[in-house]
């Protein structure tokens, strides 16, 4: 019995957003999330019951970042002068504001790949799919992005060592 | 096959904390974006009455299910995600004049319902019961057989309890009106600690 729309949203929406802040950042990842749930919504009646929600959202994720992304470079917002401090992409309460110029320095594979692996917990055979190519490439992407985010990212060597 | 458990730390780092405000900010927008969107099909909301919490249930056509906590609300949604659709969300907007009509029904400052209703999930003869229902008048009541004949089918005495019992809008649509020919309450969706609450508050 495939349950109601509602649940699906309470069971998957933090992860979705997790999820959406690394491959964008925390400041598009609202607006790839309510893409995601939006068009989720649309095709859930013709979803088969055994499909696996978590893939399928992140699948659908994936598209709506690279919409958003595009979306923003066709239309990018007016300023009038720079501003004079660069931005660290902190948003409160989204962790750690030193993470995501970490994250987001990743070529774009790797910080998918390390999102829908590390974040969603998708197995490599299903990441291949969203991203194409390999289950060996996808296994590769996630360990040098984890690589290079240590690199990057302090945090992350002692953190990750330490497990 | 377990390639989460090494780098549980990096795993940690990225599951960002997701505060409870910034979730609900995001549910309300999508609540709005798929109603504007045409893909609401089920709307639904909770609202506290003497008579327990209720789960309102609307499609675009009007209300389509009032439910008490009995009937396990989370079962009613499942079940409605089978009969109607699963595209479900609660969205209270839909329901805001529901909401208002019952609360005023209970403070005793309402007599009549006046909200669109949406009957899809009865049909044949206890869809014309319940279609009659709201005939019976704030603080009257009837028999059972009184409504057999009310709907032209004086042997249907059996057929309107059914028809009674399986309601999908109890209390907006007064079925708690209707008692057995001896005046005993006979059965009703939500008890009968609540079918007497509402007898009570209308004959107030």
């Amino acid at each position: 019995m495939k349950q109601p729309f509602e649940q699906v949203v309470t069971q998957h929406g933090a992860t979705v957003l997790r999820v959406c802040r690394v491959v964008l950042g925390p400041h598009d990842a609202e607006d790839a999330w309510s893409e995601t749930f939006l068009a989720a919504l649309r095709a859930y009646p013709d979803l088969p019951e055994t499909a696996n929600l978590e893939a399928w959202l992140v699948t659908i994720a994936h598209r709506k970042a690279i919409d958003v992304v595009r979306a923003a470079k066709r239309n990018p917002l007016p300023v009038e002068a720079m501003p004079e401090t660069p931005t660290n992409m902190g948003v409160p309460g989204s962790g750690d504001p030193d993470l995501w110029p970490a994250v987001s320095g990743l070529p774009n594979k790797q910080r998918q790949a390390i999102a829908y692996h590390y974040v969603a917990g998708l197995s490599y055979a299903e990441i291949a799919e969203i991203l194409g190519g390999s289950v060996d490439a996808a296994r590769r992407a996630a360990a040098d992005g984890l690589t290079n985010l240590r690199k990057h990212y302090p945090a992350a060597r002692t953190k990750g060592a330490a497990s | 096959m377990n390639d989460i458990s090494h780098d549980d730390g990096v795993a940690a780092l990225l599951t960002t904390p997701v505060d409870a405000e910034t979730l609900a900010r995001l549910r309300r927008r999508l609540a709005g974006d798929a109603e504007h969107a045409d893909l609401l099909d089920v709307a639904y909301t909770t609202v506290e009455s003497p008579v327990g919490r209720l789960l309102l249930a609307a499609t675009s056509k009007g209300l389509v299910r009032v439910a008490y906590a009995s009937e396990d609300h989370d079962r009613v949604l499942e079940r409605l995600g089978e009969q109607l659709s699963v595209r479900i969300l609660r969205a209270p907007q839909r329901l805001d004049d529901v909401v208002r009509e019952i609360e005023e029904y209970f403070a005793g400052r309402r007599r009549v319902f006046d909200v669109r209703l949406d009957l899809s999930l009865s049909h044949g003869f206890r869809r014309l019961v319940q279609t009659h229902l709201p005939e019976i008048g704030y603080g009257q009541t009837r028999s059972y057989r009184e409504m057999a004949e009310l709907v032209g089918n004086p042997k249907a005495v059996r057929a309107v309890g059914t028809a009674c019992a399986t309601n999908p809008l109890p209390v907006v649509v007064p079925c708690h009106r209707v008692l057995r020919t001896d005046g005993t309450l006979g059965g009703y969706i939500g008890g009968l600690d609540a079918k007497t609450a509402l007898l009570a508050l209308e004959a107030a």
